[in-house]
């Protein structure tokens, strides 16, 4: 292992043991929002929410299923970020969570185009 | 090999280095916290990561649910279609009811941080009613379906219907199965190792299942057919 001595985090390389003895390695400081930080993220969730709901009777054309779509997204990375605390935690978790969530998206377009789904 | 020499102004003071304040969420101490030690190659918590990986699977199976569903969603001749049997007001609300658990549910695990028991055990509970009661609403939504004719087998746009909105209700029995077990460990102090985590590993789950209905409630109910 080899530790840089600048920013105080530790290299370790591959099939190393880490154990409680040393100190883990942290590539970003990781802050917990308070509580109400929560309410207030729960509470935007709720906007969003409603404005999905109204925008579904509003009369927008083609404009209405690509609105849709990116407020659907927004609340998902949303609760990804913020709930699951994937912002603060090790990257390795978002990779991981993020690669199955891509790899979903991919899998099952490709798979709609062979049905034609995306058809006029 | 290089430099491991620390700068003494950086290195961890003793009680923080000892202590679980001092490590960040997502990193692990290589401890159970009841005095055994753990291997962890990756300098992070084994559950955390096995519970991550875990999740990023559940996206495939639910990605091929929704996809099914999408596909077939206009085969249904002319029999009940989304247009006559959405609630859209009704459903808005059991929305609501399921984000407003995903609150709960991380208060749960900041009170679960601050090893505020008595908290964790309410805001637990709070998520497992809340849960019951999004389930209550799918179940009455099941049964007005049904009764206006719409079976599993009735056509293929049902089928799929029920069985995406029925894997994810199937998924929310079991986050409130957990939820309960664990409100009833807690009270019983059977929780070993790290609570908060244990905690914290439920409301993944939990919020994981937010996340699908968030993607179930705009492609399924709010995107006309």
């Amino acid at each position: 292992m080899s530790t840089d001595t600048t920013t105080g985090t530790a290299e370790h390389h591959f099939g190393e043991d880490i154990t409680a003895t040393e100190p883990s390695p942290v590539p970003h400081e990781h802050k917990d929002l308070r509580d109400r930080d929560y309410v207030f993220i729960a509470f935007l969730l709720l906007v969003l929410t409603a404005l999905e709901v109204a925008a579904s009777y509003v009369p927008l054309g083609s404009w209405k299923v690509p609105l849709l779509l990116i407020m659907m997204v927004i609340k998902f990375v949303t609760v990804a970020s913020f709930f699951m605390h994937l912002r603060g935690d090790a990257r390795l978790f978002s990779w991981m969570f993020y690669t199955g969530v891509f790899l979903a998206v991919g899998v099952y377009i490709a798979a709609l185009t062979t049905f034609h789904f995306f058809a006029p | 090999m290089a430099d491991t020499t620390i700068d003494p102004a950086d290195a961890p003071a003793p009680a923080e280095a000892a202590g679980h304040e001092a490590i960040p969420a997502g990193y692990d101490d290589g401890q159970d916290h009841i005095g055994l030690e753990h291997h962890t190659s990756t300098g992070l918590s084994n559950t955390k990561l096995a519970m991550w990986l875990f999740l990023g699977s559940e996206c495939l199976l639910f990605g091929g649910l929704i996809s099914t569903y999408m596909l077939y969603r206009n085969r249904r001749a002319d029999t009940l279609g989304p247009d006559q049997l959405w609630d859209i007001p009704f459903t808005s609300a059991t929305s609501f009811i399921l984000l407003m658990s995903s609150l709960t549910m991380v208060l749960a695990v900041q009170s679960a941080k601050r090893e505020d028991d008595r908290n964790t055990r309410l805001w637990l509970t709070v998520t497992a009613l809340l849960g019951g009661l999004f389930l209550a609403g799918q179940i009455y939504e099941f049964t007005v379906f049904y009764r206006e004719g719409l079976g599993f087998t009735t056509n293929l746009f049902a089928s799929s219907f029920y069985t995406l909105v029925g894997f994810h209700g199937a998924h929310v029995t079991v986050g409130i199965i957990m939820l309960m077990a664990l409100v009833g460990m807690l009270l019983r102090n059977r929780v070993h190792g790290n609570k908060a985590e244990t905690v914290e590993m439920i409301g993944l789950y939990w919020h994981f299942v937010d996340i699908v209905w968030i993607i179930i409630f705009t492609l399924v109910y709010l995107i006309p057919a």
